[in-house]
């Protein structure tokens, strides 16, 4: 018989449930640490905590091993988490200024005071399998630790950098930003609207799907509405935070986090026709290190500010916020999944009904 | 009551985006047919399934209420289990199938076939809050549609259907317009569904909790589907059908492929009131 739709759904969520276990713990592997993906998948790590919005990496490792490696579903489970959190302080503007430097590069200028740090990158690898990985042993580990010549120790750099666009600033080159102001928006307490507020901007993107967000910025770059971006400054770092806390009379320290910052220098600003020309600024900053998605953000700070009549969709404040949030659209994307009988029945009777219509229409007169 | 999940508020949500959540029903009964926006938090079921019907259920929901979910007119669906296992394990609540004995309905695409009273409410899960949507993709422009009550390119859709294809090509989601003033997406119901919006005993309660939207239907509210003085609105046509379960010729079906023959066979799409049928009649014949 048929019709499923009775009843067994119980059970068969139940039995779903236990596969999914099974088809991770299958392999006679040995089970997966958390700390091992902490560690070891560290972009990951950080990729799941930007758009999980959560600064937890703990907690993101555990729902990366949760979720098989899946990384919208990881940072789906962080957020949902997260959603049930207190929140307690808001923490005072961090000045990226203090930031704890382990790279930092730009492409727009050769010679930047404090010098270009390469850091930790895969830039100029060769993309060649590393087949030496295969059998990766503590004690190769170990020794290839002890060998290291690179030393980390904090004395080789120092504490901070200037920022690299303050130079053009300093000349006057850059526009400031016209929109700084509006108030703090807390994107997790209100819907937002548009024309939307700065800080509810920088939040939808900071923690959007870099995916989405590196598609959309490739978009204009590309040919739909080009803003002409040049990397000002990419940095990646700790900062600390700071909060006010009614026992202390000055701001609290509590604690530092790693973040990617990506400073864009584009085009002149379109429209005014008042002053000097002058450079825009675009802004990307995210949890951890990933530098693809600061950079699409700081694309995407940028094309928002677009004032042109006829928007790519990159520079379409509506079109880029609505369709960045990579839980809210891989929810939507899947629930085709559900069944839709009831809708389709619906379809079907329009579809039925017209044809019928077409049929009579074309039927030879007087039969 | 049985005991409920620990770890959690009850109902999950904290008791200030409960709060939140209310005030926006409030204001969604005070304005029928207005979408109004609510903070949506995330929920540990994916945004789009259903998150803004559970919002509003965990906001309303009390320890003495009994629960209805329902999917596709189904209550054992996939969906509707899961959804009510997240809410019996974080409230504890009686659940029911039969749509006479609960408190708060929600559902999924049909609004049951058994009449609803006053003191029962029913609250809709909503992919897409906006009829407009149809017509003009961007929220800011919709919203100032809907401000100045602007439906006229709706309007034009709709006979342009006409002129195309000679008939209204819409489905589910039919646009109706409440209390004479907004026009709203009634959720992805059938057509056979939209006259129980009208005028009903029922309080109605929508929830896009990925759009971020609330709106109400409040009982004994005018619910006009759009049609034109000389072409009518028509519901679903099963003329000539009838539900090979319980013989019902007056519920909406669904066409059933049946297994190995590949012939096609209709059932009730309520299948808690397909059930009750079944017994009457089994009961009628013994």
């Amino acid at each position: 018989m048929g019709y499923v739709a009775v009843s067994g759904g119980s059970e068969a969520i139940l039995k779903a449930e236990e596969l999914v276990a099974y088809f991770r713990l299958k392999g006679d592997s040995a089970p997966l640490e958390v700390g091992q993906i902490k560690e070891q998948q560290r972009l990951a790590v950080d990729k799941v905590m930007g758009e999980g919005a959560l600064y937890a990496p703990t907690i993101a490792a555990l729902s990366l091993k949760q979720a098989e490696g899946d990384n919208i579903e990881a940072s789906f489970i962080v957020r949902a988490y997260r959603a049930t959190r207190a929140r307690r302080y808001v923490s005072l503007p961090a000045d990226t200024g203090e930031m704890k430097i382990i790279r930092r590069i730009s492409g727009a200028f050769q010679d930047i005071p404090g010098g270009q740090i390469l850091g930790p990158t895969r830039d100029y690898t060769q993309r060649l399998v590393n087949f030496s990985l295969l059998d990766e042993e503590r004690d190769s580990v170990r020794d290839f630790l002890m060998g290291l010549d690179v030393q980390m120790s904090a004395q080789q750099l120092p504490d901070t950098f200037p920022k690299v666009v303050e130079l053009l600033r300093r000349e006057g080159l850059l526009v400031e930003p016209s929109d700084a102001g509006g108030g703090l928006c807390d994107i997790t307490r209100e819907s937002i609207s548009f024309p939307c507020r700065r800080s509810a901007k920088l939040q939808s993107l900071a923690r959007g799907e870099t995916g989405a967000m590196m598609a959309l910025a490739y978009s204009s770059i590309r040919g739909y509405g080009d803003i002409h971006p040049y990397l000002g400054e990419l940095r990646v770092g700790t900062v600390p935070l700071r909060i006010n806390h009614p026992g202390a009379n000055e701001p609290v320290y509590v604690g530092g986090i790693l973040v990617t910052e990506a400073e864009i220098i584009a085009r002149y600003d379109e429209g005014d026709k008042s002053g000097k020309p002058q450079l825009t600024l675009g802004y990307g900053l995210c949890f951890g290190h990933n530098e693809l998605k600061a950079i699409s953000m700081g694309i995407l700070d940028r094309t928002l500010l677009s004032r042109s009549a006829h928007k790519a969709p990159a520079e379409d404040e509506e079109f880029v916020l609505y369709h960045i949030d990579g839980i809210e659209s891989s929810g939507f994307v899947a629930h085709w999944k559900l069944p839709h009988y009831v809708t389709f029945q619906s379809t079907l009777d329009r579809l039925r009904r017209t044809r019928k219509l077409k049929e009579d229409e074309d039927a030879p007169a007087g039969l | 009551m049985k005991m409920h999940q620990q770890g959690y508020n009850f109902a999950f949500l904290d008791e200030n985006t409960k709060r939140e959540i209310r005030r926006k029903v409030l204001k969604a009964v005070a304005i029928p047919g207005y979408q109004v926006p609510f903070a949506s938090p995330e929920l540990p079921i994916a945004r789009g399934w259903g998150t803004g019907g559970i919002q509003i259920t965990m906001s309303i929901i009390g320890p003495n209420d009994v629960l209805k979910v329902i999917d596709q007119g189904c209550d054992g669906g996939v969906n509707a289990v899961n959804i009510r296992n997240l809410l019996v394990k974080t409230t504890g609540v009686e659940t029911t199938f039969d749509t006479k004995a609960a408190t708060i309905v929600q559902t999924r695409h049909r609004i049951p076939e058994e009449k609803m009273r006053e003191d029962q409410i029913l609250v809709l899960q909503v992919p897409i809050p906006d009829p407009l949507r149809y017509v003009e993709p961007s929220e800011v422009k919709a919203r100032e549609m809907h401000g100045e009550m602007d439906y006229s390119r709706m309007w034009i859709f709709l006979y342009e259907n006409i002129v195309k294809w000679g008939e209204i090509t819409i489905g589910a989601r039919y646009p109706s317009l409440v209390n004479g003033r907004y026009l709203i997406d009634p959720s992805p119901i059938p057509r056979w569904d939209v006259p129980k919006l009208d005028n009903a005993d029922t309080l109605y309660l929508f929830g896009a909790g990925r759009e971020k939207r609330i709106y109400a239907v409040p009982p004994y509210t005018r619910v006009q589907p759009l049609e034109f003085d000389d072409f009518k609105f028509r519901v679903e046509d099963f003329n000539g059908h009838s539900c090979t379960r319980c013989g019902a010729s007056h519920t909406y079906l669904n066409e059933i492929t049946g297994a190995g023959n590949g012939q096609k066979i209709y059932a009730c799409s309520d299948s808690s009131h397909c059930d009750k049928l079944r017994r009457a009649r089994k009961e009628g014949t013994d």
